[in-house]
């Protein structure tokens, strides 16, 4: 294994109370460049709250959320201005949302779905932005005389592969996914953790993956982090947690999942 | 023409217009940016000018020389109530010529005579937000604006291309104004958006129902976004008009019979009688039948 650089992301003592209620609490990790970390835990247990802290879509209670720019620097995101904070969102992170229609744009077409974000910084030239949106329908296996439909007339695994590429034009190191498998039958889920795990590894990428089925998090995750009522609980590397779990939340979790 | 008794000059009471005047002279001051204003109910429908009327009466004095066009013409419904309204409570004097007004209030066109410094173009607005179609969001619209985030403007011009080859917006066409931001430059055709660019009359445009004025100062930069590879072009007519004769103007399609034929007139009906009047002939020219002739 190659020694470990600095991190991309380091998170430090993260909090969020919505009035009295915990949506999460004293959540400290360090995500390495490269690295995929699978956040599990049932619903309510605040996997999305902690996704929203990090992507800076919620402003936290308490803590901070420090990520490496490009330049090497390591900023603290909850003091980044809006334009900043919206130019990362659009540049060099990726969030993949569970439901492709929250994550796409609908009423255009494919397209143009993967060509926003090379629009959004600046590319003016038509003929490259079809080329580069071309290349990526390619490379998430839409077929290429697809790129004039809307996505409105794609199955759910295409629109998720389409979400995919959407967020990957522009090159970002980490992606934030927040359920990305969530209501795809499992033979199409099967093809794109697959597909998924080929890009990760392609592109380099740097992932935090917020999921409740812990197969997925088998398959994909290098760490893997459970959270039950706001807390992470147990951590470690994924085979280990999930074989071995040590507290008797995880080891309920692991022991839950139907075998078949 | 006398003013009507029982209103104030122009209609809006002063303190009405005190609030448009300081609107207005926000939008000078912020090119292209969208100024709200307290727009008032007029005794007109929203879609009929509601926003340029108001513009049009706060700025309106005793000797302004009002013009109202609507799609070019003087004489169609909007353009003649708009302009007798103002003959009725302002008293001012109106025209149809463009070179003799001071004020032209304006729906969808541009006039094809070049103005002058001492010209004001107010243009009615119905839907002042470029990206409104694409962002249904109004919080989300403006911090677009607010940091310049244009992207999405160039995703419509995008499936204008994958759809039709080219630009096919031909109406509503997105400008940049002075470098800076984004805007409508409400229904004119993309013919007339060359000569928003460093025009020397100041154009101020209203809309009543959105409650937003915005305006390009005199010589400002106005420039129709566009691609690389597919830059933008204006709208061209294969033919002259059927009465003038002219070739470089916006032009009507007007239908005769329901024989199919058709002619192509200029849309501004100023421009093209006087055109007329210097001697100029189009291939149609003197065939019109006597009102009130069989067909």
């Amino acid at each position: 294994m190659i020694a470990p650089e600095q991190p991309l992301l380091a998170v430090e003592g993260l909090s969020r109370y919505y009035g009295a209620r915990v949506g999460c609490r004293d959540v400290s990790f360090e995500l390495y460049p490269g690295e995929v970390l699978a956040v599990v835990g049932e619903s309510g247990s605040g996997k999305s709250t902690l996704l929203s802290l990090l992507s800076a879509q919620l402003e936290p209670s308490a803590g901070s959320v420090s990520y490496r720019m490009r330049d090497g620097v390591m900023r603290n995101v909850t003091e980044l201005n809006e334009a900043e904070r919206r130019l990362l969102m659009r540049t060099d992170w990726g969030f993949i949302r569970q439901d492709p229609a929250e994550g796409l744009r609908m009423g255009v077409s494919a397209g143009a779905n993967v060509g926003e974000r090379l629009m959004g910084v600046g590319a003016r030239h038509y003929g490259a932005i079809r080329g580069e949106a071309l290349s990526w329908l390619d490379r998430v296996e839409i077929d290429a005389d697809r790129i004039d439909d809307l996505p409105r007339t794609f199955s759910g695994g295409m629109r998720q592969r389409l979400q995919f590429a959407r967020n990957l034009v522009t090159h970002p190191r980490l992606i934030f996914m927040d359920e990305p498998t969530g209501g795809l039958d499992v033979s199409v889920q099967a093809r794109l953790l697959d597909l998924l795990r080929g890009l990760v590894f392609d592109l380099d990428l740097s992932v935090v993956i917020v999921t409740h089925d812990l197969a997925v998090a088998r398959i994909i995750s290098h760490r893997i982090m459970v959270m039950r009522h706001g807390q992470v609980i147990e951590t470690g590397l994924t085979d280990q947690v999930l074989d071995d779990p040590s507290e008797p939340y995880t080891q309920l979790l692991v022991s839950s999942v139907l075998q078949v | 023409m006398s003013q009507a008794t029982g209103y104030n000059f122009a209609y809006l009471d002063e303190q009405t217009k005190r609030m448009i005047r300081r609107a207005i002279l926000k939008a000078i001051a912020i090119p292209g940016y969208q100024t709200p204003f307290a727009s008032r109910e007029m005794p007109m429908p929203y879609g009929w000018g509601t926003g340029g009327v108001q513009v049009t009466a706060a700025i309106l004095g005793p000797d302004d020389v009002l013009k109202v066009i609507d799609q070019g013409s003087d004489d169609t419904t909007n353009a003649v109530s708009i302009r007798k309204f103002f003959e009725k409570t302002a008293g001012v004097a109106t025209t149809t010529r463009t070179a003799e007004a001071t004020i032209i209030q304006t729906r969808h066109r541009i006039p094809e005579t070049s103005l002058g410094a001492h010209q004001v173009l107010v243009y009615q607005v119905p839907i002042p937000e470029p990206l409104r179609f694409l962002e249904p969001r109004e919080t989300e619209t403006r911090k677009m604006h607010a940091l310049a985030e244009y992207g999405l403007m160039h995703v419509k011009l995008y499936e204008d291309i994958a759809r039709h080859g080219h630009i096919a917006t031909t109406y509503a066409y997105p400008v940049k104004v002075a470098g800076r931001y984004l805007m409508d430059p409400s229904p004119t055709p993309k013919f007339d958006n060359p000569k928003m660019h460093r025009s020397p009359a100041l154009q101020l445009f209203g809309a009543g129902r959105e409650k937003r004025i915005y305006a390009v100062p005199p010589y400002t930069e106005v420039v129709s976004l566009d691609f690389d590879d597919h830059p933008f072009e204006i709208n061209r007519f294969d033919r002259p008009c059927a009465l003038c004769g002219a070739g470089d103007v916006y032009l009507d399609e007007v239908i005769l019979d329901d024989g199919g034929r058709r002619m192509f007139v200029c849309s501004d009906t100023d421009y093209c009688e006087a055109r007329r009047a210097e001697g100029h002939r189009g291939e149609m020219s003197g065939q019109a039948p006597a009102i009130g002739a069989a067909p």
